[in-house]
């Protein structure tokens, strides 16, 4: 009896313990051919399919095994060229705020959506806009177009493959001095949540987190 | 048995002549206090004077900190000469030394007298420096009473939303910026508003603070008249990132103003097509913008 209880105790306090403990894990960059360039590599999944709230949206980094590990916690080299590459998987809505349109803090303002280089992208047309990249501290922002829902190879549940459509955005930010840095998603895609922006909007791991620059 | 009566030293007659010497006490320590605090102290209080506002709220603080050191003075010092000779002695009836002053109506009506007038006149003192000065650097609803004497105002809108500051300018061919610049010299009308929760507009050393309500167009004024940096900060708890929903904001020279919102004018002409025409509010959902988050219970959701 007294064997028991304590069990369970000790149990309930190990659970309790590795709940508040537990953050998303850290990836850092990659280095690229480009000496003085490190690549990151995210993809964006409607549903990020694993962990404690598989229906929620998150992103994924891409580790050095290539592996996509769920996370928000990315860290770069200070002084350095961050080469981004985003294969956002997710549909798209509008922005509450369409300001978030531009590309902004990026090397030369500007983002590549498959390839074809723009400032600002619409969120009132085509498939809208699935997430955002937004550093308040760096002032850096760049939209993320989404992708028709309702099309047969829709990624559902990641980790999501090559084969499943996406959009890819790739764009550059030069870092600065070494320091912590939040970052948000500015779509309201907190389904279900108070003005979409409960859920995985505040959770570290799947649609905010930090760059960790470092010396 | 006990003592009830007290020894010559400590009587009516012995103590009445030693108040004069504790007035005097009093006079010059709370003379020196408050030259201390007014001169010394005041210029470096909160919130500075980087506006007439801020600088109203720094003068209400330095005068109501000049006020303080007669009242602690007064305190001290005749707490401080109550303990040392009206301490009871061994075999005293303790509650003898209050004996002369328990019914004295003169000492009754002089705290009643004095504390009345302190406090009345704090709040006259308060009413008239909120008021005079164009609402004080607060927020005064979507019309604001106390207004500043000129219409000719930079209007600057200030658009709060989970978790950041934008800022909006109607005069500027309603582009809206990230960062805000203001110039210096200048009267300032901010039109502050949410687009999702209840935040706040603290721009600190501009004394300037506003609620930003959803579907409320909360007007403060502010006149600059001092060159810096100054922070703002949301003050309502708004969610996790609240801590994090600040950014910074500079009071430049007119011509460094103009150059900067001519810029930013021609920086975000772009996307200044795709805001919504300026107004005093925005609710996303009218425009559809995030709509589909929006609760079928929302009131807006089917407007």
């Amino acid at each position: 009896m007294v064997a028991g209880f304590a069990v369970a105790l000790a149990l309930v306090v190990y659970g309790v313990v590795g709940w508040l403990l537990h953050k998303p894990p850290t990836i850092s960059a990659q280095p690229s051919s480009t000496p003085g360039v490190v690549n990151v590599s995210l993809q964006i999944d409607g549903a990020v399919g694993t962990g404690p709230h598989p229906g929620w949206v998150g992103y994924r980094v891409q580790n050095a095994s290539g592996q996509w590990i769920q996370t928000t916690v990315i860290q770069l080299p200070a002084h350095s060229d961050v080469h981004f590459t985003v294969y956002q998987y997710d549909s798209g809505s509008g922005f509450r705020n369409p300001v978030w349109d531009q590309v902004a803090g990026t090397v030369g303002g500007v983002a590549y959506l498959n390839g074809k280089p723009a400032t600002y992208f619409n969120d009132q047309v085509g498939n809208g806009i699935g997430h955002s990249f937004n550093v308040p501290a760096l002032g850096i922002n760049v939209p993320f177009a989404g992708v028709n829902g309702n099309a047969s190879n829709f990624c559902n549940a990641g980790p999501c493959t090559m084969s499943e459509l996406h959009n890819t955005i790739t764009f550059d930010i030069h870092t600065g001095n070494p320091g912590s840095f939040r970052w948000q998603c500015f779509v309201p895609c907190g389904l279900g949540y108070l003005n979409g922006n409960g859920g995985p909007m505040t959770t570290v791991g799947y649609m905010g987190g930090f760059l960790k620059v470092v010396a | 048995m006990s003592q009830n009566v007290l020894d010559d030293s400590r009587s009516v007659e012995a103590t009445k002549k030693v108040i004069p010497k504790l007035i005097a006490i009093w006079i010059v320590t709370s003379l020196i206090g408050s030259l201390l605090v007014w001169f010394v102290l005041g210029p470096h209080l909160p919130p500075g004077t980087m506006t007439d506002q801020a600088a109203g709220a720094q003068f209400d603080i330095r005068f109501v900190s000049t006020l303080v050191p007669p009242v602690l003075f007064f305190i001290w010092i005749f707490f401080g000469y109550s303990l040392i000779k009206w301490r009871v002695k061994p075999g005293e009836d303790p509650l003898a030394p209050a004996a002369d002053f328990r019914g004295n109506s003169k000492t009754q009506g002089a705290w009643y007298i004095i504390t009345t007038v302190l406090v009345l006149f704090l709040a006259a003192f308060g009413t008239y420096f909120l008021v005079v000065p164009a609402g004080a650097g607060g927020g005064e609803g979507p019309n604001p009473i106390w207004t500043p004497g000129t219409k000719n105002m930079l209007q600057v809108q200030v658009i709060a939303q989970q978790w950041r500051f934008t800022y909006r300018w109607p005069q500027f061919g309603g582009m809206e910026t990230t960062s805000i610049y203001l110039p210096v010299n200048t009267e300032i009308q901010f039109n502050v508003t949410s687009l999702d929760v209840i935040h706040d507009f603290w721009a600190y050393q501009l004394g300037v603070k506003a609620d930003a309500n959803p579907d409320v167009n909360n007007v403060a004024f502010t006149k600059t008249q001092q060159l810096g940096r100054f922070t703002v900060r949301c003050d309502e708890l708004c969610g996790v990132w609240h801590g994090a929903m600040y950014n910074y904001g500079y009071v430049v020279s007119q011509a460094q103003f103009q150059q900067w919102a001519t810029q930013m004018e021609a920086q975000n002409a772009a996307v200044t097509k795709l805001l919504p025409k300026y107004s005093t509010t925005y609710t996303p959902s009218y425009a559809g913008n995030g709509g589909g988050y929006y609760p079928p219970q929302d009131p807006n959701a089917n407007l």
